[in-house]
């Protein structure tokens, strides 16, 4: 594993060497928060930022992504056939994105890259990109990675870690992609013999500042049927509104829908983040809702992150423990609780 | 080989819609893929579903009525019921779509054959019956005693007159056909609710006899004690589930009981394995 010493003096240049190779993307400040963009020229990430209210999952599922475009001009060629819209071209680099949220990344990717289907859409997004994560020295209240299989300093889903050790940025080279985008931007300055050593603290420390744990070892343990029926739902799950902020704020949820827009005799396919705390999302034609009531939704998503996944995929929870979905609920729901309820049942 | 992208649609043209009911909510699409070749890559088994895809409009997810036996088009039976079903009620022979898929999975040939089978179908939901009919018929020697129970509010409601007959006349297969109800005093079939005719008319319960179950949620729920005083085991009854999808390729999360995803594990499961899933269907 190599180090590189990027001075913070000349990461700016860095970066501007880079963007000839890579469009970048990192956090701007918004409000009273933070969130991930598309870098404008001049424009550079704000590497002092402690979160944003947003995961960068956009980067790989955007909000909103046309897959098809047609025309139903019959005087023209083609009408009534869809086409695929082209990939967009050229790599992308994601600056700061957090370790939790890059192992969310490979959460999801489990969906949408199967041994049934691969989702071409995802995966060329995904196979643009470039992830030059930044660890988290100071761990906020909410942050309950280290119990979700992640955590401040972790690895996984990144291509380069930075660590900021004051005056300058440590970078842990993860993978051949990380190695090239160090060099794209210039960084090369071997990292003295105690730059492992300064991470391996780092982390310690700021492993050890996160104090919320979710305990979950007893969960695959249980049939689904005991923990879907269990008496608790109610009450735990009462004061949801099913606004869906939880879904959209969180890194692992994928849920999508697909609509065609029509302007003229111009069309496209279009698909959109969905969640699953809406009443449409199950109803039938019919007027039938199998999931009729609000904590039913409620419990759906929960069962989803905490239950349904664990026993598909036996990789943990669905859930990276970024505290989003804590610090934004209206209702103070908190998933944390929600883990340990069904773990102690 | 099949379609690397998984929700690009073939194209298909209409090549016939025929009106199955005297209501007219029900019409028969038929299908003809515009790429030949993209026929062979549609290639299918009774009980699979697909897409309609409509430009414009969006995706519908609808039971492939049509045999795999059947060659040079597919077939689907429509309901006229929300946006995309009324939009497709008012096209025309020779206009073009699209079709994705096949989907899901299939009744379980591979134990079904050599064994009995009854059916049991009610309403619309006789789509992919009639197909797996079609194609138990074109392979009649692979299969013990088959009954079809089919059931409609009035004759006019019944799907597949033509075929209904047709297997009758052939007296290959046991047709028990009933209405609710009618005032028709040539009617020389069953009268009265699906239930107790199935109950009447099914085979004996056996290690080696089947039941196939498709229909509206009422028909279900009291057909089900019927088989069960019948002695069918809960792994010897079949169903097919109708949840709300939109990709149909497991993606997009929407058709979930429990960790199945209807469109990808199902939309076939036996009442075993439903009896171990939420009942959010
Ligand atoms: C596996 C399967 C097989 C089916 N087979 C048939 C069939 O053979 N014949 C038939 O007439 N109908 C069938 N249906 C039901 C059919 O899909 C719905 O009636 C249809 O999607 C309604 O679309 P709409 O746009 O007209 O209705 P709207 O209410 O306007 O629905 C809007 C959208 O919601 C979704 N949606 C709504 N209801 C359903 C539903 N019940 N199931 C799935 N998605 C839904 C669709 O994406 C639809 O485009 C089947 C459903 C499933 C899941
Ligand atoms: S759990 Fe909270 S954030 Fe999520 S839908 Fe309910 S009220 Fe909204
Ligand atoms: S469920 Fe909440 S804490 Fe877990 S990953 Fe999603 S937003 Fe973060
Ligand atoms: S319809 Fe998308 S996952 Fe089943």
């Amino acid at each position: 594993m190599s180090y590189i010493r990027i001075a913070k003096a000349s990461w700016d240049g860095g970066l501007e060497k880079a963007r000839k190779a890579y469009e970048l993307i990192g956090p701007v400040p918004e409000k009273d928060s933070h969130k991930y963009a598309v870098l404008a020229a001049g424009q550079l990430p704000d590497m002092g930022f402690k979160s944003t209210k947003l995961s960068p999952k956009w980067v790989v599922f955007p909000q909103s992504e046309v897959m098809f475009e047609y025309t139903l001009d019959e005087s023209k060629a083609n009408h009534h056939i869809l086409q695929e819209v082209p990939a967009a071209p050229g790599a992308r680099a994601v600056i700061g994105i957090r370790p939790y949220d890059a192992k969310a990344i490979q959460l999801t990717k489990m969906n949408f890259d199967n041994k049934d289907y691969k989702d071409p859409f995802w995966l060329r997004n995904y196979e643009r990109c470039t992830f030059v994560g930044l660890a988290i020295n100071e761990p906020s209240s909410t942050d309950f990675s280290t119990s979700c299989g992640t955590g401040p300093f972790a690895e996984e889903g990144l291509d380069v870690l930075l660590v900021d050790a004051g005056d300058a940025f440590i970078a842990k080279v993860l993978t051949d992609k990380g190695k090239k985008f160090l060099s794209e931007a210039g960084f090369a300055e071997e990292a003295g013999a105690d730059a492992a050593k300064a991470v391996e603290d780092l982390k310690a420390k700021a492993e050890a500042a996160i104090t919320s744990k979710v305990s979950y070892n007893k969960i695959a343990g249980k049939t689904i049927m005991d923990l879907y029926d269990a008496p608790f739902w109610k009450d735990v799950l009462f004061g949801c509104i099913n606004c869906g902020t939880c879904t959209y704020a969180c890194p692992t949820c994928w849920c999508f829908d697909i609509q065609d827009e029509v302007k003229g005799t111009d069309g496209v396919r279009v698909r959109n983040w969905d969640s699953c705390m809406t009443g449409l999302f199950t109803h039938h034609a019919s007027g039938h809702n199998p999931r009729e009531h609000e904590w039913e939704r409620t419990r759906q998503r929960f069962m989803h992150k905490l239950k349904y996944f664990v026993d598909k995929y036996d990789a943990g929870l669905m859930c990276v423990g970024c505290g989003r979905c804590v610090e934004q609920c209206p209702a103070n729901i908190d998933i944390r609780t929600v883990c340990n309820t069904l773990n102690d049942f | 080989m099949r379609n690397p992208n998984p929700y690009e649609p073939y194209p298909v043209r209409i090549d016939d819609i025929t009106v199955e009911t005297e209501d007219k909510s029900l019409k028969t699409f038929k299908f003809v893929f515009l790429n030949p070749e993209h026929e062979e890559m549609f290639a299918y088994k009774a009980g699979q579903f697909a897409e309609l895809s409509i430009p414009g409009q969006g995706e519908i997810p609808i039971g492939i009525a049509s045999s795999p036996t059947e060659k040079g088009f597919v077939k689907f039976t429509v309901f006229k019921t929300g946006k995309v079903t009324s939009y497709l009620h008012s096209m025309q022979v020779g206009d073009i779509m699209g079709l994705r898929g096949p989907m899901g999975n299939w009744y379980p040939w591979e134990i079904l054959e050599g064994k009995n089978i009854l059916i049991v179908g009610g309403g619309f939901a006789f789509t992919t019956l009639r197909s797996s009919i079609k194609m138990m018929l074109d392979n009649r020697d692979k299969f013990g005693k088959i009954d079809v129970v089919y059931g409609a509010r009035s004759p006019g409601m019944l799907l597949y007159m033509d075929d209904l007959k047709e297997w009758e006349a052939q007296g290959k297969i046991n047709m028990h056909i009933t209405v609710d109800k009618t005032d028709d005093p040539n009617w020389k079939y069953h009268q009265g609710f699906i239930p107790p005719v199935a109950e009447k008319v099914a085979p004996p319960a056996s290690d080696d006899t089947y039941a196939i179950v498709c229909g509206p949620p009422m028909m279900i729920k009291f057909t089900m004690p019927v088989l069960d005083k019948l002695g069918y085991k809960h792994d010897h009854i079949i169903m097919s589930l109708e949840n709300r999808m939109k990709c149909g390729i497991g993606m997009c999360g929407r058709c979930n009981i429990g960790k199945e995803l209807v469109c990808k594990d199902g939309p076939v499961f036996t009442l075993d394995q439903l009896n171990q899933m939420p009942k959010e269907y």
